[in-house]
């Protein structure tokens, strides 16, 4: 993965430096809370309804052994010995004090790591496949360009003050798993018909509260143009972003105000200006960069090894765990595995220190001491031998991070919600618990098959519930909790938004809910149909139909 | 003491502002319950009364909103040609406008962007926008709501000077065009990436 030289340390370290002096003069009443604000928030750090949560870059989701064993030991020390892994491949303290944040900071920049841009309104961390350079449907490693993308973003002069936050993702392979088309810039890159890496350009999706997918600005651009190109957009959205209304200050709310056309024609113009200048990639940086992600010296192995095999045959919970939570690898032999953070009955993305030192050893072990962070809220060990798995199975089960329900309904996403948000309209943790709960059988979740479940406790919709195969968001009646169902959305190249199939819920209804729409499926589906397939094929119409009989017969 | 930043250090300010006076008949606008804190993009700023009633100061070098230049430019000729006048934009402003009131924008001495809230970040666009689109060479002036914590992201979107906001100290302010020493991305100070400026092989 990359490694810092001298310019990025420096960086960094004028960061923690700067940082240190901005909180010194806020607690010295020299700079107002609203003054202090954008300077915190840029510093990930949010004032939470307990108290700060400070949200820590990962980038693209990459981390080394060594890092996370810091991430473990700052929890430790500062928090209260745990770490939350949230949807954007960050790590999130919920209880820092806002006093250590310089020191937190520093410690940090030790293993060269940071907090940059991980909130405010300015270009956030890049995100991108968690599988990127081992995925078999890889067709481009996007990682070099993703970090050339991190430094170019860094301290951007031009757009420090977004009208509101900016995601960039992405991708490098035939599936999307970077989600690039939710993004107010996704960037796809493929081979082009002369064999060149191009990328196809999305723009103006985003979740929140208008959810909207993206629209394609650009179907070829060259690399070289990556940069420039984003300057352009992100130009004309700093010009003509609304600043008046938050909630109306997306790119995407400006692209649909000016139709894509004229968007596109805005930012064309303003790129014949700067196309070819300095910030053009050149060969020579991106080849710097990718000398940091060369492949991993793999040892040359058989696709099969006989004691795996023989494991599997004799072990079925071993075997279960195989086919939920590894995953297949470019390099015969290989495989990465997903380490579970959806431990039924516990927060979502929730890790304690000693897991994550645990989870260090296993790096350091089995997978060439490198990590990687999901946007499923999981971790990763990218290479594994086959012969290895048994040994990391059994590990990571005695620790709790082999629950084998990657993919599957009860690996939900869910944000902190009421019990840590300030925003929260309701709690969210408690009710991926009890649906956890519910659907503890795991012979009947794996009978479920392939399910994507997300939870957010407002419509800022951290939780991407409208990407939800079921999606359920918080919301307030008349000062109470309920929960809004919506079915049928989803991330992907055939990414939709999920329809509500009706009124709101009480928490205590929500398993109920759930459970009954699962049971339309297992109705109606066909052999080889996941649960979106049915929802797709049959309409919101069979599962309104269940789930509210039972609730006015009730 | 002056509040005025430029060429990184603190120098007297020879320009007056002139402000349009304020004739009690601005309208509040309300959206969703908050009052609009930005406005968007090609709203008057002064209205014709406020520009009518504007009192110029008869001598020394006066820094005017362009609709009032606009609506003084014959009066004010002499004065503009012996480099008495500096314009003043509002972010919301048109470049278009300004630059389309000048035969050459190097006339100016000084042209000042005037931020009313310090997170309004069009500053920087027009900034960089003036200085690579417009070719302004001479001092470009950041006033209005102007912090330290914002200086350095000034100083590489092209901006000269600094009129610090009154109640701060702009000679604290000072240490922060320093903040960083090797930044990333090519900007307005200084066109080159970091790669294209040092070697990082
Ligand atoms: C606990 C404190 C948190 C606060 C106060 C917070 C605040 C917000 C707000 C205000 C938005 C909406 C912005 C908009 O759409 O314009 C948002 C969006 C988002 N947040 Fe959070 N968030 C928090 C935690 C999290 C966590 C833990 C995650 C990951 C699990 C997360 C991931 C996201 C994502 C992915 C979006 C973007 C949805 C989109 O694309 O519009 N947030 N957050
Ligand atoms: S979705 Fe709402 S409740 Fe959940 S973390 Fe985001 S802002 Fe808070």
């Amino acid at each position: 993965m990359y490694k810092y030289d001298a310019i990025d340390q420096q960086i960094v370290d004028e960061r923690v430096k700067q940082y240190r002096d901005q909180t010194r003069r806020y607690l010295a009443g020299q700079l107002s809370d609203d003054e202090f604000r954008p300077l915190r928030l840029q510093n990930g750090l949010y004032i939470q309804r307990h108290a700060p949560m400070l949200r820590i870059a990962v980038p693209y989701g990459m981390l080394s052994s060594k890092q996370l064993r810091k991430l473990g030991d700052i929890a430790k020390r500062y928090d209260r010995g745990y770490g939350h892994f949230s949807t954007r491949q960050n790590l999130q303290l919920n209880w820092p004090k806002l006093e250590d944040v310089p020191e937190i900071l520093a410690e940090l920049a030790t293993v060269q790591m940071h907090a940059i841009q991980t909130s405010g309104n300015c270009i956030r961390n890049i995100t991108t496949d968690q599988f990127a350079s081992i995925a078999p449907d890889e067709v481009i490693d996007p990682r070099a360009m993703a970090e050339v993308m991190r430094q170019w973003s860094t301290f951007h002069p031009e757009f420090a003050l977004l009208p509101r936050k900016f995601k960039i993702a992405v991708s490098g392979t035939k599936q999307d798993r970077a989600i690039v088309q939710a993004h107010d810039i996704g960037l796809e890159f493929y081979r082009d018909s002369n064999n060149q890496v191009a990328i196809k350009v999305w723009v103006g999706g985003g979740l929140g509260r208008t959810p909207i997918l993206g629209t394609v600005i650009r179907d070829h651009l060259e690399w070289q143009h990556a940069l420039t190109y984003c300057e352009a957009i992100i130009r004309v959205y700093n010009m003509h972003g609304r600043r008046d209304n938050a909630y109306k200050a997306r790119i995407k709310i400006l692209v649909k105000a000016l139709g894509i056309e004229e968007f596109k024609q805005q930012v064309e113009a303003e790129w014949v200006h700067i196309k070819d200048g300095p910030n053009t990639i050149t060969e020579a940086e991106l080849h710097r960069v990718a000398q940091h992600f060369e492949p991993m010296p793999y040892e040359t192995l058989p696709a099969h090894d006989a004691g795996f095999d023989s494991a599997i045959a004799s072990n079925p919970a071993f075997s279960s765990w195989v086919k939920r939570c590894t995953h297949a690898h470019k390099q015969s032999g290989y495989r990465a595995v997903t380490l579970s953070l959806k431990p039924h009955g516990k927060p979502p993305g929730d890790i304690s220190s000693e897991q994550m030192q645990m989870v260090a050893d296993l790096a350091d072990a089995y997978s060439f001491g490198e990590l990687r962070a999901s946007h499923e809220q999981n971790l990763i060990l990218a290479d594994v031998k086959l012969s290895d798995l048994f040994a990391i199975w059994e590990k990571a089960r005695a620790a709790g991070l082999a629950t084998p329900n990657i993919g599957l309904l009860t690996d939900m996403i869910c944000c902190p919600g009421g019990d840590f948000c300030s925003l929260a309209n309701a709690k969210s943790i408690p009710i991926a618990e009890a649906i956890q709960m519910q659907f503890d059988n795991l012979d009947y979740l794996h009978d479920i098959g392939d399910l994507e479940l997300n939870i957010s406790g407002c419509m800022n919709a951290c939780g991407h519930h409208h990407v939800g195969h079921i999606g359920i968001l918080g919301v307030d009646k008349d000062g109470s909790e309920w929960y809004q169902v919506t079915i049928g959305g989803k991330q992907g190249n055939d990414a939709s938004i999920g329809t509500v199939i009706g009124p709101s819920f009480s928490a205590e209804e929500m398993p109920g809910v759930v459970q009954r729409l699962i049971e339309v499926y297992l109705k109606e589906r066909t052999d080889e149909e996941r649960f979106i397939d049915t929802v797709r094929r049959l309409g919101i119409a069979p599962f309104k139909a269940h789930v509210y009989a039972e609730k006015e017969a009730a | 003491m002056s509040n005025l930043i430029k060429d990184n250090a603190l120098v007297a300010d020879e320009w007056t502002r002139v402000i349009p006076p304020s004739l009690g008949d601005e309208v509040v606008k309300k959206q969703a319950g908050k009052v609009v804190l930005f406005k968007l993009t090609g709203e008057p700023t002064y209205s014709p009364a406020q520009i009518a009633a504007t009192q110029i100061p008869a001598t020394g070098k006066v820094l005017l909103p362009l609709t009032v230049w606009q609506a003084n430019v014959e009066q004010l000729a002499s004065r503009m040609a012996a480099g008495e006048i500096g314009i003043l934009i509002a972010t919301h402003e048109p470049l278009d406008s300004l630059a389309a009131t000048f035969a050459d924008i190097n006339e100016l001495p000084l042209i000042a962007v005037f931020v009313e809230r310090f997170p309004d970040g069009r500053i920087f666009t027009i900034g960089n926008l003036l200085r690579t689109r417009y070719g302004f060479k001479n001092e470009l002036r950041a006033v209005g709501d102007v912090l330290r914590d914002q200086l350095f992201f000034l100083k590489r979107s092209g901006f000269s000077s600094y009129l610090i906001r009154a109640d701060r100290s702009a000679e604290d302010a000072l240490a922060s065009l320093k903040d960083f020493s090797q930044p990333y991305q090519g900007a307005v100070d200084d066109a080159l990436p970091v790669w294209r400026r040092v070697d990082r092989a």
